[in-house]
């Protein structure tokens, strides 16, 4: 469990046959996701492409206080395509009793090459991808 | 006297026809470069802080590093750890030689989470002041930007130098993978004079005609 800056300090240790253990912050929690065979989570876009990016069922809570921020439509959305399953804080224990993670989808990975191919584009660059072609068609060429 | 106020006036009449010049031609623009480009263009990268920072250093990760040099990081004085991310990106993803080399500059910030709209006007109009010499000298070619409210006042200066014949600045807006339905506030005012302003999802693609679409970027 990260806590951050949160005022609640869960207690840990063996509670209710759970082990719990908790901390503020880390540089990287890559590594307990890729522990972790569920993950809950805030709604914050950073966390959740973290947790979909490690193909690891997420859980997004939406803190019903603060209703109108941006977060949410980036949790609907991925709802909406069945990449995580999403709840409120009230809901949150009826929803991991219900839940089932077996109807969620993988989030299809992106080509990180996509925006500087594009920013290339624009300015007249040849793009990367573009320069290894020309050069494995040349030979044939002389 | 009645001179110097014709002056004036027939000054800013001027550099308006002139903005409103460049604006239809920044939203009449073809995309794609009419010509190739070999030299390199000097580029500017505005750090927003926090989760902007990441998706922002995220997008850069595959830049050529050669052809986008030199590379000027502008981010909040405020800012705690951005510093850090942009040299562990510049370390690890650019070659660095001669022209290829990267700087960091500091602004004040123009408006922090949750300050009023009325106080921000005047710490906007503060950092304004402060990046106009250091945009006069720096005279980036491109900007590339993801908000928030940062990027506003060097992109008013790169337009207004624009305006003025000082750069021919280009400035694309990428807007965050968070925002699905609505555009940020610094997308919607950068829609008006930027030249590029990118969406990730296709609803706000179909409800601000002005921004490109390319699909997920992160």
């Amino acid at each position: 469990m990260q806590i951050g800056h949160g005022t609640i300090v869960p207690p840990s240790g063996l509670i209710c046959d759970v082990q719990v253990e908790y901390f503020r912050f880390k540089d990287s929690v890559t590594e307990d996701i890729q522990r972790a065979d569920l993950i809950i989570s805030h709604a914050g876009a950073g966390s959740c492409l973290e947790v979909l990016s490690a193909r690891k069922p997420l859980l997004v809570v939406i803190n019903e206080e603060l209703m109108n921020n941006h977060q949410l439509e980036l949790a609907q959305q991925l709802h909406e395509d069945r990449h995580v399953h999403y709840t409120t804080c009230t809901n949150l224990e009826h929803t991991l009793q219900h839940m089932d993670l077996q109807t969620l989808e993988p989030l299809p990975t992106v080509d990180s090459h996509k925006f500087t191919n594009f920013l290339d584009s624009i300015f007249g660059f040849q793009s990367q991808e573009c320069h290894t072609s020309i050069t494995s068609f040349m030979p044939t060429q002389m | 006297f009645e001179m110097i106020s014709f002056l004036i006036l027939g000054f800013v009449f001027v550099v308006g026809m002139r903005a409103v010049y460049i604006i239809c031609s920044i939203h009449k623009g073809t995309k794609t470069a009419s010509a190739k480009r070999y030299h390199p263009l000097k580029t500017a990268v505005i750090i927003g802080s926090g989760g902007h920072t990441t998706e922002i250093l995220k997008l850069l990760q595959n830049l050529n590093s050669v052809n986008y040099s030199p590379r000027i990081y502008i981010m909040a004085s405020t800012d705690t750890s951005s510093e850090v991310k942009i040299h562990k990106t510049e370390e690890t993803c650019f070659s660095h030689n001669g022209l290829n080399s990267y700087e960091i500059v500091k602004i004040p910030r123009s408006r922090s989470v949750g300050q009023m709209y009325i106080s921000s006007v005047f710490t906007t109009l503060f950092a304004l002041l402060v990046s106009l010499p250091i945009m006069l000298k720096k005279r980036p070619e491109v900007i590339i930007c993801n908000g928030p409210g940062t990027c506003i006042p060097i992109c008013v200066i790169a337009f207004m130098m624009r305006v003025l014949y000082i750069t021919d600045t280009k400035i694309v807006f990428v807007e965050s993978i968070c925002r699905v339905k609505t555009l940020s506030l610094s997308g919607k005012i950068l829609l008006l004079f930027a030249d590029i302003v990118l969406v990730q999802w296709p609803k706000l693609k179909e409800r601000y005609r002005r921004t490109t679409f390319i699909g997920r970027l992160t």
